[in-house]
C-alpha cells in the first residue's frame, strides 16, 4: 500500500474569535470593524470571490449611494473594501458554505462547511445578504427526483459523466466550458440553446460550433419542456423547437440558468426568522441567539433599509458586542481611526 | 397616472397605477403582483422579473437591448414577447399596457 491510500484524517478545526459568513460588502467591513478592537475573523463565502452581491450581479453597475464615493462600481466597491480590510488578515474560505453550526458546552460556536473546513470560534457574523446564491432550477415538474443523479448543477467528477448522452441546457461561458469539457468522455453531447447565439467567450463558441460541424456536438435551438425518466434516472426530454416537439434520449441534463439566492442552511441554526430575515436589536444587531450576529440585508428591524450603508452602520455597532464576548472584563475605549495610534498601529499606518 | 394590467397565469387581472418614469417592475414591486421578484432590484442582473408583452403593445414597448438579450438566456419558457419588466420604462404612451406573468419566474 502505498503512502497515496492512507485516508487523510480530517483537518483540525481552526480556532478563531469570530466567523464572518458571507463576504459581500458589509461581511468585508465586517472585518474592519472586528479588526480595530482586535477581534480575528475567518470569512466563508459560497462565491469563488469576494464581494457578494455586488461582484455577481452588478459588477459594472454603478452604486451612487456610498458616502463619499459619488459613483463606484459594484466590483469597485469590493475591490476598495479588500484593500481597507487588508491590514488585519482575515482568511478567506470562498466557494465554501456553511452548513452546520452548533453552540458547545463551552459557549462557544463550532461550524463546518460543505468542503469540510471546520471552525471553533467565539462568535458569528452572519452577513449573508440575500441567503445563499445557488444554481436556478428550471421549474420542470418532478425535477427533484433527479437532481444529483442526473440532472446535476455542476460537475464535481467528469468521470462520472463517461459514455453518458449528456444533455447540456444554456448559453453562457458554464454551457460552453462543460460542452467542450466533456464531449471527449460522454457518449452524446446535445447542446440545447434558446437561440443561436451565445454571450459565452467567442473561443469557447467558436471551437463549439467546429465541434458542431464535425459532428461531435448537437446543437439545438428551443427549450425543455418535459423530463422522462424512472425513480432519480433521466431517460429522456421534451425539447420544444420552431418545428415543434421532439423526445431526445438522455441520460444526464446540465442546466445553467445562472444562480439565485436562497436561505440555505441558515434556516436550520435555531434562529428565530420573520419572513426569511433574521430579526435583530438596533444596539448590538445580535439574533435570538447570544454570540450570533446579523448584519447587512439579511437582517431585519422596525425601519430597516437594505442599503450597503446601513449594514456598514450595523457592523460597527455589532464589532462592540463582538469585542465583548471576545474579550470579556476588558474595558473597551472608544477611539477615533484619525487620532488613535493604536488603532493607527493596527492598520499599518502609524 | 398610467393604468397598467398584470394577468397571471390563471387568468386573474390585476389593474394598478404608475406614474410615469417608473419602470414597468417597479410598478409591480409597489403594487405587490405576484410572480415578479426583481430579486436583482432592477439591474437587469437576473431574469426574475420576466412578462410576456403580446401585440399590440410590442410596438409600444420596444424590443429588448443586447444587455437584456443575454439576461433572458437566464429567464424560463422564453417566448417572442418576453421582456424583463425592469427594463421597460413607463411612458404615457403606455397606459393601458397589458402583461402576462409567466406560470413560474424560477
Amino acid at each position: 500500500m502505498s503512502l497515496d491510500d492512507t485516508p487523510t484524517p480530517a483537518a483540525s478545526p481552526i480556532e478563531t474569535d469570530a466567523v464572518v459568513i458571507g463576504a459581500g460588502p458589509v461581511g468585508l467591513f465586517a472585518v474592519f470593524e472586528l479588526g480595530l478592537v482586535d477581534v480575528k475573523a475567518h470569512v466563508v463565502d459560497i462565491l469563488e470571490k469576494p464581494g457578494g452581491q455586488c461582484a455577481e450581479l452588478y459588477p459594472e453597475k454603478p452604486i451612487y449611494d456610498i458616502p463619499a464615493l459619488p459613483i463606484v462600481t459594484g466590483q469597485d466597491l469590493t475591490d476598495r473594501l479588500m484593500k481597507q480590510i487588508e491590514p488585519f488578515g482575515a482568511k478567506f474560505h470562498l466557494g465554501e458554505r456553511i452548513d452546520m453550526l452548533e453552540r458547545l458546552p463551552d459557549e462557544r460556536f463550532r461550524l463546518k462547511t460543505d468542503a469540510g473546513t471546520e471552525f471553533i470560534c467565539k462568535v458569528v457574523v452572519i452577513a449573508a445578504g440575500g441567503g445563499s446564491f445557488t444554481p436556478k432550477r428550471p421549474p420542470l415538474n418532478g425535477i427533484e427526483a433527479y437532481e444529483g443523479t442526473s440532472v446535476l448543477y455542476s460537475v464535481r467528477r467528469m468521470e462520472a459523466l463517461r459514455d453518458k448522452a449528456v444533455l447540456i441546457v444554456g448559453g453562457g461561458d458554464s454551457a460552453l466550458d462543460w460542452t467542450l469539457n466533456l464531449q471527449p468522455l460522454a457518449k452524446s453531447i446535445t447542446l440545447l440553446h434558446r437561440r443561436d447565439e451565445f454571450r459565452a467567450a467567442p473561443h469557447s463558441v467558436e471551437k463549439m460550433r467546429q465541434l458542431v460541424e464535425t459532428g461531435d456536438v448537437r446543437l439545438m435551438i428551443g427549450q425543455v419542456t418535459e423530463l422522462h425518466g424512472t425513480g432519480s434516472q433521466l431517460d429522456g426530454v421534451t425539447v420544444k423547437t420552431k418545428n415543434g416537439e421532439e423526445r431526445l434520449a438522455v441520460d444526464v441534463m446540465l442546466p445553467f440558468f445562472g444562480l439565485t439566492m436562497k436561505l440555505g442552511p441558515l434556516a436550520d441554526w435555531g434562529l428565530q426568522l420573520h419572513e426569511n430575515l433574521v430579526p435583530v436589536d438596533t444596539e448590538k444587531f445580535e439574533t435570538s441567539e447570544k454570540g450570533i450576529f446579523a448584519v447587512g440585508d439579511i437582517n431585519t428591524y422596525p425601519g430597516k433599509l437594505k442599503l450597503i450603508l446601513s449594514g456598514f452602520h450595523e457592523v460597527a455597532l455589532m464589532a462592540q458586542q463582538a469585542a465583548k464576548y471576545v474579550y470579556p472584563g476588558k474595558k473597551l475605549l472608544f477611539q477615533y481611526t484619525t487620532s488613535s495610534s493604536s488603532l493607527q498601529k493596527k492598520l499599518g499606518v502609524s | 397616472m398610467l393604468k397598467i394590467t398584470f394577468i397571471q397565469p390563471d387568468g386573474s387581472e390585476q389593474v394598478v397605477e404608475a406614474e410615469p418614469g417608473f419602470t414597468l417592475m417597479e410598478a409591480a414591486k409597489m403594487n405587490a403582483v405576484p410572480g415578479i421578484e426583481a430579486e436583482c432590484g432592477g439591474a437587469c442582473a437576473c431574469a426574475t422579473c420576466h412578462v410576456y408583452v403580446d401585440d399590440p403593445w410590442r410596438d409600444k414597448t420596444g424590443t429588448p437591448s443586447q444587455m437584456e438579450e443575454d439576461m433572458l438566456d437566464f429567464a424560463f419558457d422564453v417566448r417572442e414577447s418576453s421582456r424583463l419588466s425592469c427594463q421597460i420604462k413607463l411612458t404615457p404612451e403606455l397606459d393601458g399596457l397589458a402583461v402576462r406573468v409567466p406560470a413560474k419566474q424560477f
